[in-house]
């Protein structure tokens, strides 16, 4: 009996252990649930990356842009580092700021601002240029005194130390090209000193970094080509645009020809603060600006300009008078005629024409604050437009525009094929391409958040004028720029904005402003080399 | 009793699934951000209104906050993603997922009178899919599915055998 119910225990046990083992088995199963869903997952996300990969490989191979590559380090030019360079700035205003700190020096408060606003690690990685600012000519006393505690400040980047060399205040500029020890100047005074102080540089044997505009009129323009053209020296003009990744690229773009023939470049400029309409006489609580006729040497600053009593609105604002400049011609168009000139080489054009008016800022300004300009160059089969307006700040980009694409460059590259191109008909119709988006875009360091803050460097940073990414640093255009002018003085070269490029840009902003101050239409004659 | 018991295969089946498709989103939503290198946080905190702009315009003004709130989203998303698929530490994930959309919902809410820059994909008045998902995933942690669905099976039959032994 027991024997026969220990038998018919057994398969009740078995069954039991069977039973078990499904439930675990069914419990593994329904742990493990996620794990296809997962496997899904992998193979899905697979299928996309590859499905993009192939989709833009092919619109960049139907391009011809497949092997473009944005560089990742901006190469030092070989050769030596060579002998400390002792450098002399004239006017140290804002924009020498940018040039101080491009060369490698930085004002004490600037690099606890700097340090503040987290972007000082960006100018420390600059290389160390091996040079000493040696010299500084300021009409204004606190200008003056800006630039010297400038020059003595240690801190340097690139891993440099400071030269221990002095630093000079030169009173008149002409004392400090007379100093056997400087060897280069920067210019950054208003315009119409420019031309003046680059040919007395050149005469004086000193390179010469130049900002623009370079000359008002045609006479100082042709002064200057000359004597530059006869001396050693190294002439810049400082149109930073073009040492930018962005700007590298847009040039594989036209080497490639994606854009088909192009007929009418746009280039604009609209801004909507006082600030951007030059006046800068207040600070930002709305008190004047300091200056007397005691602290700024007034005699000095007029140079050869009608004699006019003191005035801080002149000082702070002379960009309103075309005595001092050409307004928007000079301060902007000047920018964006670089940017074309160095991607298309277009140089001077047949005609100009020009109008506009004084329609917003109502203020003693003789500069136009709405500004019309094109200009004509029939031998390339194109027109370059320029558009501005002061009071107005929506954005309008930098447009070439070409039979089979068009490219809007600024601080990003756009391209974008047109609808009714012919070299690209096929690849529409197969929506390889769709005409409504950009083909190709280009927004280096995305990533990164600019320091840009006043609505002016706002204006410059959409315009591609302040700030590459490089290596995830934002690198100064400015300071690569320089460094490129200053590799050029030592290892011979001649850097991108030399003195070619200048007079085709002052050629061609003399006539636009010629145009809009006679009212008429304004010609070259490329013969006598003389506008008519 | 257990929770299979709780709940009917029907119930069962719906909360996986719930699980399951809100993991998808999320964990490609994080790996998106980890493939791309220019991803940022930052515009979309730039745009932050409400009771949060305060705080999400300190982390911007801040490039090494920035750096590591975008290392939470990228890193955060991916596991909370991949936590809710496989059902590993699901109470954990469901959670913090609420919790992080839940800040991406207060960073934007549609309230009346917020205006965004960016227009947002469909129609809403102060309900967003963003807070819907957060509720959802609320709602995942009160109907738990990870002892019946999920890797967390192992941690609680682990747990378990622990405890019998302790007594």
């Amino acid at each position: 009996m027991e024997k026969e119910k220990e038998q018919s225990k057994k398969p009740e046990k078995k069954a039991e252990t069977e039973q078990k083992s499904n439930i675990k088995r069914r419990t593994l199963l329904k742990a493990l649930t996620g794990i296809p869903v997962l496997g899904v997952f992998a193979f899905e996300l697979l299928e996309k990356w590859s499905y993009e990969r192939e989709k833009r490989n092919k619109v960049l191979a139907e391009l011809g842009l497949r092997d473009i590559k944005a560089p990742t380090v901006i190469k030092s030019s070989s050769g030596t580092k060579g002998d400390l360079l002792r450098i002399g700035i004239i006017g140290f205003g804002n924009r020498a700021k940018a040039h101080a700190n491009g060369l490698g020096f930085m004002h004490p408060l600037d690099v606890i601002k700097r340090k503040e606003n987290g972007t000082l690690d960006n100018w420390l990685a600059q290389e160390d240029l091996n040079v000493a600012l040696t010299g500084i000519c300021d009409v204004f006393d606190l200008h003056a005194e800006n630039g010297l505690e400038t020059a003595r400040n240690q801190i340097r980047p690139g891993g440099g130390t400071g030269t221990n060399l002095p630093v000079k205040r030169y009173l008149h500029y002409q004392e400090m090209l007379d100093d056997k020890d400087i060897d280069a100047v920067m210019i950054a005074t208003p315009d119409f000193h420019h031309a003046k102080m680059a040919v007395d540089a050149a005469n004086a044997g000193k390179h010469i970094y130049c900002e623009k505009s370079v000359a008002l009129t045609e006479k100082e323009l042709n002064d200057l080509y000359n004597t530059v053209k006869k001396s050693n020296i190294v002439f810049q003009l400082g149109h930073q645009i073009t040492q930018s990744v962005v700007f590298q690229q847009a040039k594989e773009v036209i080497r490639k020809n994606i854009l088909g023939k192009i007929t009418l470049i746009e280039t604009t400029t609209n801004r909507n603060t006082a600030s951007g309409a030059w006046i800068r006489n207040l600070d930002a609580n709305g008190n004047p600006k300091p200056g007397n006729e005691k602290t700024i040497d007034w005699a000095q600053w007029l140079g050869s300009s009608p004699k006019v009593p003191f005035s801080l609105d002149r000082y702070y604002n002379w960009t309103k008078w075309f005595a001092y400049d050409m307004g928007m011609i000079g301060q902007l168009f000047t920018h964006e005629f670089d940017a074309v000139n160095q991607l298309l080489r277009i140089g001077i054009p047949k005609s100009a024409l020009s109008s506009g008016g004084i329609y917003y800022w109502k203020d003693n300004r003789e500069i136009p604050d709405t500004l019309q300009c094109v200009w004509e160059y029939p031998d390339k089969d194109l027109t370059l437009m320029y558009s501005a307006d002061l009071a107005c700040s929506r954005n309008r980009g930098r447009v070439f525009m070409g039979h089979d694409a068009s490219m809007e460059l600024g601080s990003s590259l756009k391209v974008t094929v047109d609808n009714d191109s012919t070299r690209f008909k096929q690849q529409i119709k197969d929506g390889i391409i769709d005409p409504n988006h950009p083909v190709f875009s280009y927004h280096p360091g995305s990533n990164k958040i600019d320091a840009v803050t006043s609505a002016t460097e706002k204006y410059y940073a959409s315009r591609g004028l302040i700030n590459t990414n490089i290596n995830g640093h934002q690198i100064d255009l400015t300071y690569l720029h320089i460094k490129e002018w200053i590799d050029c003085i030592r290892n011979g070269g001649v850097p991108r904005a030399n003195i070619e490029r200048a007079f085709e840009e002052g050629v061609t902003c003399i006539m636009a402003n010629k145009s809009y101050r006679e009212k008429r239409y304004v010609e070259w004659d490329p013969v006598k080399r003389k506008i008519v | 009793m257990k929770e299979s018991d709780k709940y009917t295969s029907w119930q069962l089946i719906v909360l996986i699934s719930l699980r399951i498709l809100i993991g998808w989103h999320l964990l490609y939503e994080g790996i998106t951000k980890l493939i791309n290198p220019n991803w940022t946080s930052a515009g979309f905190l730039m745009e932050s209104k409400w009771i949060l702009s305060g705080f999400s315009q300190w982390i911007i003004s801040n490039p090494g906050i920035l750096n590591f709130v975008d290392f939470l989203n990228t890193w955060g998303l991916t596991a909370i993603g991949l936590g809710l698929i496989v059902g590993l530490f699901t109470r954990t994930a469901a959670i913090s997922g609420a919790i992080l959309l839940l800040i991406y919902y207060l960073n934007n809410p549609p309230l009346i009178g917020l205006e965004y820059s960016v227009p947002m994909e469909g129609n809403y008045l102060i309900v967003s899919k963003t807070l819907i998902e957060a509720v959802a995933l609320f709602v995942l942690v009160v109907f738990p599915t990870d002892s019946v669905a999920g890797l967390d099976v192992f941690i609680y039959r682990f747990k378990n055998r622990k405890n019998r032994r302790g007594k």
